[in-house]
């Protein structure tokens, strides 16, 4: 069984993990590397609960190999907090919106939300929803998902004042 | 729900890549939809070949007389080109209609086209641009039209040793006026298209059309052009008296399939609606009026 050594950043962190060709990198994140904040849904592409930031943009993380993000940065869930752990303005929105119910497709909502905010601190319903467009949520109807998404760009507007 | 086990090749040049494609490889660029069938195991190869390490695959380049886009380029860059809304503004509007956020910040135009999903934009776009592939094999380079690329639902031309080099977009020559118009149903935004269509007419300076193109998805085997009815527009001032009467043509000139999402007979329905449509968008474009 052939392997590969990678070196991939995950939230700032530098990692030399050697992996089959075959893992993927939603995998190599959890059980390699015990990030379990992001989450396996359908593992074929369709729910978007595995999302995560490669080089800053938000991918399928159950959609690339682990060899194929070597010399890559990724930012998951767990890289959203502040510095000492405690929830970033986002996750606070989400929170406080009561954006979720089971919470189990939070992590890639929180991603898809981050990538949105980042480039457009002031989003329509439109842009919203084109951005979780590409996330499944089985339990809220959406609302309050994007009720905190709205919250959260008019906090994160107010803090860069 | 993992894939069996493979080799990894990770090639910087075409021709090393070439060199490893043979019946038990697949390539992988953007992996949307080859690593759901390696987790599925509905694909186990011996050697997977990662082509995204060769930068001669990725770019959008204006040769002129033809806008060349590498295989390995992403459907977000294609999206996001300011020279293909100016030149190729049909692909632009089919690749708002592929996927999610996610999925275009991988996937790759080429891996698209590569697939050949009956109801997938690109390779619909593509043929009612007349577009052309580039392909290399062990044997050479060959260049040919989508319309020979695409054989049958995920069924290419490409031999199992070649390697998708490039698409090639003919630019129109000066002094016509060209609109376009895409349009699609589908379950939900970003889904595969039940039915979509894709239309292209370039007027001569008195308004009478120099050429039509109308391609549908999700109605066939492959996406196909309608012949019938581009021959009744072309040579012709159209108004929507003709345009009724060429769309009539299609519902005969086509084979949908029944499945869970939609029954043949609306298959139909919708694709004389969605043509009638496309081809007015387009019209109404080329005259002068927005796409």
């Amino acid at each position: 069984m052939s392997t590969l050594e990678i070196t991939v950043s995950v939230n700032g962190n530098s990692y030399t993990e050697t992996v089959e060709p075959r893992v993927t990198l939603v995998d190599f994140l959890r059980d390699k590397l015990a990030l379990t904040g992001t989450h396996i849904g359908c593992e074929h592409g369709v729910c978007g609960a595995c999302s995560v930031l490669l080089d800053g943009v938000p991918i399928r993380s159950c959609l690339m190999l682990a060899v194929q993000a070597d010399g890559r940065e990724v930012t998951t869930v767990e890289g959203l907090t502040q510095e000492d752990g405690t929830p970033g303005i986002l996750q606070d929105a989400f929170r406080d919106a009561h954006a979720m119910q089971c919470g189990y497709c939070i992590p890639g909502m929180l991603i898809a939300s981050e990538a949105l905010l980042r480039d457009n601190p002031d989003p329509t319903l439109d842009d919203i929803r084109e951005a979780i467009g590409g996330n499944i949520c089985r339990c809220t109807g959406y609302v309050q998902i994007i009720e905190a998404i709205q919250l959260a760009a008019e906090r994160l507007r107010e803090a860069n004042r | 729900m993992k894939p069996a086990p493979f080799e990894y090749a990770r090639p910087t040049t075409i021709d090393e890549a070439v060199a490893l494609l043979d019946d038990d490889s697949v390539v992988i660029a953007g992996g949307q939809t080859l690593v759901p069938m390696l987790a599925m195991r509905m694909a186990r190869p011996d050697r997977v070949v990662d082509i995204n390490n060769i930068p001669e695959l990725a770019g959008i380049a204006d040769k002129g007389t033809e806008i060349v886009i590498g295989a390995a380029t992403r459907q977000v860059d294609v999206l996001n080109s300011a020279l293909v809304a100016e030149k190729l503004p049909l692909l632009r509007k089919a690749i708002s209609f592929v996927g999610h956020t996610q999925t275009r910040n991988r996937g790759t135009v080429g891996g698209s086209l590569a697939h050949a999903d009956p109801a997938a934009e690109i390779p619909l776009a593509s043929l009612a641009m007349d577009a052309e592939v580039t392909l290399r094999g062990s044997g050479g380079e060959r260049r040919i039209s989508v319309d020979e690329f695409l054989v049958g639902p995920m069924m290419t031309a490409r031999e199992p040793d070649e390697l998708i080099v490039s698409l090639h977009y003919a630019l129109a020559p000066a002094g016509g006026r060209v609109g376009t118009g895409f349009h699609e149903v589908s379950e939900r935004h970003g889904d595969f298209a039940m039915v979509a269509a894709a239309a292209r007419i370039e007027l001569d300076s008195g308004g009478t059309c120099r050429t039509v193109a109308l391609a549908l998805a999700g109605v066939d085997a492959r996406a196909m052009r309608i012949p019938a009815l581009e021959a009744m527009l072309a040579g012709q001032k159209v108004d929507a008296a003709l345009l009724s009467r060429a769309v009539a043509e299609i519902p005969g000139a086509i084979d949908p399939g029944d499945d869970q999402h939609a029954t043949a007979a609306y298959r139909r329905r919708v694709a004389v609606a969605l043509s009638e449509r496309a081809l007015a968008d387009a019209l109404r474009n080329a005259e002068g009026g927005a796409a």
